[in-house]
């Protein structure tokens, strides 16, 4: 194997080049699928003037397109990620480079057959035709398998192979023959030099091997250079090369004799992690078994010293015979095939497996297109011309691939290789959507930790930080409130009937939660009104001690964020988002910041501790401590005041996210701990317990029908749809404004709705729970697929149960025709149905406490 | 037959080949290693004789422990039997110590198994190219030996080996036991298969230790020539290159 892979490559150099451009408008790195893909796009958009460079020689400069195995399954769960791949797979058959053979995969456990179930549920999601297979079926397609030692399939006829060298080839042609775009491939860059820019570094040139290049935009599609590249500019691109091992094994007299290039579906042995694509006569092997082989940027060869590719590493047999042993099992004859080319091919790992998109946090005009298979290639050139020409893309919401979703702890070597590792092996896997990570933890942990470690925390991270997600010390509630438990084990997965009771007792009683990992932004100055108002859609120009909650929005009008912002002084907000967004939220803000030092902006997350303190006695707890008035007239729901809370400097804020009276209470970061402990100190008269983010982020949060971004709230969706658009609209202006006008002047074709599921029961008889992880189908009675006007689907948003209702909430957005309250649905559940209801729909959605009465006691 | 193959590991380079620092062995840190080519060659038409004439191919090597990895590559592709003389200086071993150490462990695998009616060896190896190894065993040996060969056949208890030269072909005619250095293009060498490489794994190697002593030719340093690069200069697409070629071709005196 290792032995058939010299070659002998002549020393190339690329010519040198008397029209090198000395300026451009954008300067694209790499000629890969993304690379090659977002020249031509962006030249259909209106760049005229735009560079692609590449190291290596065209069509295949040697990065990971070239050894790519160009086969397409579209059905995924995550719907960033179907959007893309199916954008992808039009784009390909437009070209004519796509080749549909089908692709089924195969289940040789029990557990694998169910998550097949899961599979067809995103597959009636998002419309693609998938169906199940008995191990006789899979052999009728593909007569090679050894049907006995499976026990079904997952077919999709719509799985394709396609030519991404071509693609691309073609792709930068378009653009070269409209005029808009110079290639120069054998090109080295050797800096990417800034100057100052509004408010942070801004790219003004490329350096390269052949000249110097002044220009505006700089993108990275670099694949696994990314990181190297991006830091000659000094920005992070966090990601990491990592091996897939592959093998062209052949030929087989079963694959010549098709004459064809792909003449049977392609096999996925999902439970080893291993696929089998016909190329001709032969097969090639590829695995995601093998242990992790992690490598560093600068230990990638160049493309002169590289045996094959630079991306093509030296096959290291010793990790890839257990999937020989297991190829053969499931085609018999592959043993007898010669290994003619076999590679420790690099690819591309994020922390969080996602791609890397979007403008840098650090430099100004600097994007990255990374970490991109190729069943996503032209989508994602599509989606960031869009990006870069209108401000935001219109293919899909990619806040899940935004690079700008890393913490700063999140972007160095240890944390990117740390996560690959772990994650690598999962990419066949069977992956839970509560599913907790294992490695990184307790990186970043607020300051009550000890306490709620002592109290039995079992922590979700969020955003990085270590957040209680329920208290087995509060085990005993469980029994006390005759909580359900779970009989399907993936139902209960990452799971505890404790959640349902500490949101019972947090009704009937009073709760705390440890809300430090909330992400804290202070803005201030001069021109601070100007720019908040700028940024936000609802008024801010309120009295000081007032509150907002509003969407935050894109140029187009679809939603960016929702957040919360206090008016601290009459020059200073406060602006308090979720930990998952933090990270966007704050590029987003300083991105806009005045470019004339007339607003600072601040991130004091670390600086501020925020707890919750909740429930119908938690008024009477927390003025157990103060000698302030905190009845609703002396300080009315939606205000906030300075408050000393047992000798102990806070700022109080009465809101509830969970439905119930009570405050969120900030104190600086040094007086959490004793806060926390003079609030349970105290808290004991009123019966007071610790609760999880489960109740306040999604039981407490469901009850109330309050929408959470990312979930309900996405670029595809307006304020007037998720029923968050005020009577008003305020006079200044601001960003999405003109698209926001524009939706609350027409009908919305869809809007946010809250269902109750009438019976859970499943067909074995025991009740089920679907999870809301976005997959699942909302379903005419019939069950169809419900599509609204603007072609988008109506799937579950958030599923929880309601223990203070008594029933499972979804929610979901329906066309508006389906909106009315009584309408009687479906919705689909690993391959199963279930009846729901329409119980609310509009702005309020609340099905517990409608009239807000008790958070305004 | 008993025929022995003499193989060597060496690194599998990109077109451009790195020195480290010291000069004094080729940096192999972005690169794998294979079998010499000849080598590979060499062991093909070993395994194509016994499948022929039936016996076995004891594979041998020199080199560190990691050259296992080459015996079982020779596993996977027709070796029968392993032998690794194990130098773990970090330096390969000069011809005279390689020599002697191959010439070594012939004595001892002969003694337990019988004499090999056919050592092959590649013609050179792929990195150092000394040209020496086959023919300093053959003579210490007492055995005949023809380089550059590319072409077998068994007459009996004879050999026909055959090699290209200006103008024709030279076919000698060896008694066995006999010694034969081979050349790249003798045959086409197959691939291992899966299974065959799956098999490899369970090989028995028999690892031997040497105190042979180091011969006299010494490395001084490697020295990597400066690159011949001819520099291409595009002069434009399509008809607004003509006015530069012309300028061009005036600039040569061609014009």
């Amino acid at each position: 194997m290792a032995g058939r892979l010299d070659r002998a490559v002549e020393s190339k150099r690329g010519p040198r080049v008397s029209d090198f451009p000395k300026e451009a408008q954008c300067v694209v790195i790499g000629a890969g699928i993304v690379g090659n893909c977002l020249v031509s796009h962006l030249s259909e958009m209106g760049w005229e003037d735009i560079v692609l460079l590449d190291k290596g020689p065209l069509p295949n400069p040697g990065g990971s397109t070239g050894h790519a195995s160009n086969f397409i399954f579209p059905v995924d769960h995550s719907k960033e990620i179907v959007d893309l791949t199916l954008e992808s797979q039009r784009q390909y058959e437009e070209m004519g480079l796509q080749n549909t053979c089908g692709g089924i995969e195969v289940a040789r456990t029990q557990e694998r057959m169910e998550e097949f179930k899961r599979r067809m549920t995103s597959a009636k999601c998002w419309g693609i035709h998938s169906s199940l297979l008995t191990p006789s079926e899979v052999k009728e397609l593909v007569p090679f398998v050894s049907e006995d030692i499976i026990l079904g399939g997952f077919y999709t006829p719509s799985v394709s192979a396609v030519d991404s060298l071509e693609t691309g080839t073609q792709m930068r042609k378009k653009a070269q023959e409209a005029g808009h775009l110079a290639v120069f491939a054998n090109t080295e860059v050797l800096d990417i030099e800034t100057a100052e820019g509004r408010n942070k570094p801004r790219v003004s040139a490329v350096v390269t091997d052949k000249g110097r290049i002044e220009c505006e935009t700089v993108v990275v599609a670099c694949g696994v250079w990314s990181p190297r590249i991006a830091e000659m500019a000094g920005a992070t691109i966090p990601l990491t090369p990592a091996v897939h091992q592959m093998a062209d094994v052949g030929p087989f007299d079963v694959l010549v004799e098709t004459q064809q290039e792909l003449a049977y579906p392609i096999v996925r042995d999902m439970d080893t992690f291993c696929y089998e694509r016909q190329t001709a006569g032969s097969m090639e092997v590829g695995s995601y078994a093998h242990r992790p082989i992690l490598h560093r940027v600068e230990d990638i060869p160049s493309n002169d010293e590289a045996a094959l590719s630079p991306t093509e590493m030296p096959f290291t047999a010793d990790d890839f015979d257990q999937q020989m042993e297991e190829a053969i099992e499931l085609m018999e004859f592959l043993g007898d095939g010669e290994i003619k080319y076999a590679i420790n091919g690099l690819l591309s790992l994020t922390p969080d497996a996602n791609p890397v998109l979007g403008p840098t946090v650090e430099v100004e005009n600097l994007w990255s297109a990374a970490a991109v298979w190729i069943k996503e290639g032209p989508g994602v050139g599509r989606l960031m011309a869009e990006w870069m020409t209108y401000g935001y893309p219109h293919v899909t919401d990619p806040h899940g691939a935004d690079v700008t979703r890393f913490y700063p702890q999140q972007r160095n070597v240890h944390h990117i290789e740390a996560r690959a590792e772990e994650h690598f092996n999962k990419t066949y896997g069977i992956v839970h959507p509560r599913e907790q990570w294992a490695t990184r933890r307790n990186v970043t942990n607020g300051p009550l930790k000890a306490r709620t470690d002592a109290l039995g925390a079992f922590y979700f991270e969020a955003g990085g930080w270590e957040r209680p997600h329920w208290y087995e010390s509060n085990a005993d509630l469980v029994e006390q409130y005759d909580i359900e438990s779970r009989e399907h084990e993936w139902d209960s997965r990452w799971w505890t009937p404790i959640s349902d009771a500490e949101h019972l007792h947090m009704r009937e009683h009073a709760a705390i939660v440890d809300l430090s990992a909330f992400q804290i932004f202070e803005v201030s100055g001069p021109g601070v009104l100007d720019y908040i108002e700028r940024m936000v859609v609802n008024k801010c120009d309120l009295t000081v001690g007032s509150s907002i909650y509003t969407p935050v929005l894109n140029q187009s009008g679809g939603f960016r964020s929702d957040l919360t912002i206090l008016r601290l002084a009459t020059d200073r907000f406060r602006i308090i988002t979720g930990a998952f967004d933090g990270g966007r939220d704050e590029y987003w803000f300083r991105e806009n910041l005045p470019g004339d030092g007339s607003v600072q902006f601040e991130n004091r997350t670390n600086a501020v501790c925020t707890l919750g303190v909740w429930g119908p006695r938690s008024i009477e707890l927390l003025s157990s401590l103060t000698e302030d008035d905190l009845s609703q007239d002396a300080f009315p729901y939606g205000s906030h005041q300075e408050v000393l809370i047992s000798g102990i400097p806070t700022e109080m804020f009465r809101v509830s996210y969970v439905g119930d009276a009570g405050f969120e209470v900030y104190t600086p970061m040094q007086h959490g701990l004793a806060l926390w402990d003079a609030i349970i100190e105290a808290g004991s008269s009123v019966k007071l317990r610790p609760v999880g983010a489960a109740v306040y982020g999604t039981s407490g949060r469901l009850e109330k029908g309050y929408r959470l971004m990312g979930s309900e709230l996405e670029d595809e969706y307006t304020p007037v749809e998720s029923g968050l658009a005020r009577p008003k609209v305020k006079a200044a202006d601001f960003i999405g404004k003109e698209a926001y006008l524009a939706a609350r002047n027409e009908e919305p074709c869809a809007q946010l709705c809250v269902l109750t599921v009438e019976d859970l029961t499943c067909e074995a008889g025991y009740r089920r729970f679907p999870m809301g992880a976005g997959n699942e189908p909302i379903l005419t009675p019939n069950g169809d697929r419900i599509v609204d006007a603007k072609g988008r689907v109506s799937r579950v948003t958030t599923a929880g149960n309601a223990p203070s209702v008594g029933q499972y909430l979804l929610m979901a957005y329906l066309p508006s025709e389906l909106c009315e309250v009584g309408t009687q649905l479906q919705v689909m559940y690993q391959n199963e149905h279930y009846p729901v209801t329409v119980a609310a729909s509009g702005a309020n959605l609340a099905l517990f406490d409608p009239n807000n009465e008790r958070m305004k006691a | 037959m008993r025929i022995l193959v003499c193989v060597k590991r060496v690194p599998a380079p990109g077109s451009r080949i790195n020195v480290t620092e010291d000069g004094l062995s080729v940096d192999t840190a972005h690169l794998g290693f294979t079998t010499s080519p000849h080598e590979e060659c060499a062991l093909e038409e070993a395994a194509q004789l016994i499948e022929e004439h039936g016996g076995s191919v004891c594979v041998l090597t020199v080199g560190p422990a990691e050259a296992e990895e080459q015996l079982r590559y020779a596993a996977s592709v027709g070796g029968t039997d392993f032998s690794l003389v194990l130098n773990d200086t970090g330096q390969d071993w000069d011809p005279q110590q390689t020599a002697a150490s191959i010439g070594e462990a012939v004595h001892q695998l002969e003694a337990e198994t019988g004499i090999f009616d056919l050592i092959l060896f590649g013609n050179e190896s792929a990195d150092a190219g000394g040209y020496q190894v086959g023919v300093r065993v053959a003579v210490a040996l007492n055995r005949p030996i023809v380089n550059g060969i590319k072409g077998i056949e068994v007459e009996g208890e004879s050999l026909a080996a055959s090699r290209e030269v200006d103008g024709g072909i030279e076919v000698y005619s060896l008694p066995t036991p006999a010694v034969l250095g081979i050349k790249e293009g003798i045959n086409l060498p197959r691939y291992p298969t899966m299974k065959g490489r799956l098999a490899s794994k369970k090989a028995e190697i028999q690892t031997t230790e040497t105190k042979v002593p180091a011969g006299t030719q010494r490395l001084v340093r490697l020295h990597r020539p400066e690159e011949k690069v001819t520099e291409t200069e595009v002069l434009g697409d399509g008809p607004e290159a003509a006015t530069k070629i012309v300028d061009l071709l005036d600039e040569l005196g061609v014009l």
